[in-house]
């Protein structure tokens, strides 16, 4: 009797404490927003500033943003799905969706460093202009938060099979949903502020 | 936090967003590759179709509405939209101004 009141009042502190872990990441997210709302200005004030340097224009191709757009998109539909796998309790379609996402996660960091060595090899590298500096600040942060995220994915694939669908590993199957859907409302801001206009 | 009586948790509802999601993505390329609208309507159309997906992306992907998620989350998220809104905006127009001024 005593041990189950004790076990129970465990795993309800448990519960609070990942309840706290998730409103505290929610908060980190938006402090994350901060950052990238910066990098935003930044760019939005430097984007004129070519120092006779290669425009937007020379640089975009549209058909690899949508490419990339596709990619992330798609990716978090497939993280949608692994988060309600995990709803239903099926760590094995867990595991499986979480790995399509994560190679959608690489075929778009893929993309993206090839844009970047493509852009660097051409002498449009971050130290050719304000305008490519700003860039290369906005668009690689986005890209670093992308990896951190693939990351992610790996160690949750990796507790997902040794724990199985336990509490925490729950817990940080969720925010880190949070995360992945997260960087793909990034995403829609960077096309929308730095590709689509700088083709126009 | 997790809420567990929303509908968006369906497969269908995930599907639904990802349309949505995927044509509110397309019209803006469809605009700026095919070149049909003036330049300025199109930057219109760019930014309300951005504005509605970033909806889209919370309702459906995040779950965040107005009856589930939990107070202080809407109320982080309100307050980051006015600090993003106040910098974003008070860069721009300082910025602008100063550019204007220096002509």
């Amino acid at each position: 009797m005593t041990v189950d009141i004790a076990t129970q009042h465990e795993s309800s502190a448990e519960a609070v404490s990942l309840e706290n872990r998730d409103f505290g990441f929610w908060i980190y997210l938006m402090t994350d927003s901060l950052i990238f709302a910066l990098a935003f200005a930044t760019y939005a004030v430097m984007m004129d500033n070519t120092a006779s340097g290669p425009s937007a224009g020379e640089l975009f191709s549209l058909s690899h943003t949508a490419g990339e757009t596709f990619l992330l998109l798609t990716s978090t539909l497939t993280f949608g799905f692994a988060s309600l796998a995990m709803r239903e309790g099926q760590p094995s379609r867990v595991i499986l969706w979480l790995a399509v996402t994560m190679i959608l996660g690489m075929g778009f960091v893929g993309m993206e460093l090839s844009e970047f060595s493509g852009m660097i090899a051409a002498g449009a590298g971050p130290d050719r202009s304000g305008f490519l500096s700003a860039f290369f600040t906005l668009v690689g942060t986005h890209g670093l938060h992308v990896s951190l995220g693939i990351v992610g994915i790996v160690v949750t694939i990796t507790h997902v099979m040794i724990k199985g669908l336990t509490q925490p590993v729950r817990s940080r199957l969720y925010r880190l949903g949070l995360f992945w859907h997260f960087l793909d409302i990034v995403w829609i801001a960077i096309f929308s502020v730095v590709y689509l206009p700088g083709v126009l | 936090m997790d809420s567990n009586h929303t509908h968006t948790h369906t497969p269908a509802s995930y599907l639904t967003g990802y349309g949505a999601a995927l044509g509110l993505t397309i019209i803006p390329f469809a605009l700026v590759w095919s070149g049909w609208l003036s330049t300025g309507t199109t930057v219109a159309v760019i930014i309300v179709t951005a504005l509605i997906q970033v909806c889209v992306h919370l309702y459906y992907f995040l779950h965040i509405n107005l009856r589930t998620t939990p107070k202080e989350n809407l109320l982080a998220l309100a307050f980051a939209g006015i600090l993003i809104f106040l910098m974003v905006g008070g860069t721009l127009w300082i910025m602008i101004d100063l550019h204007y001024q220096m002509l």
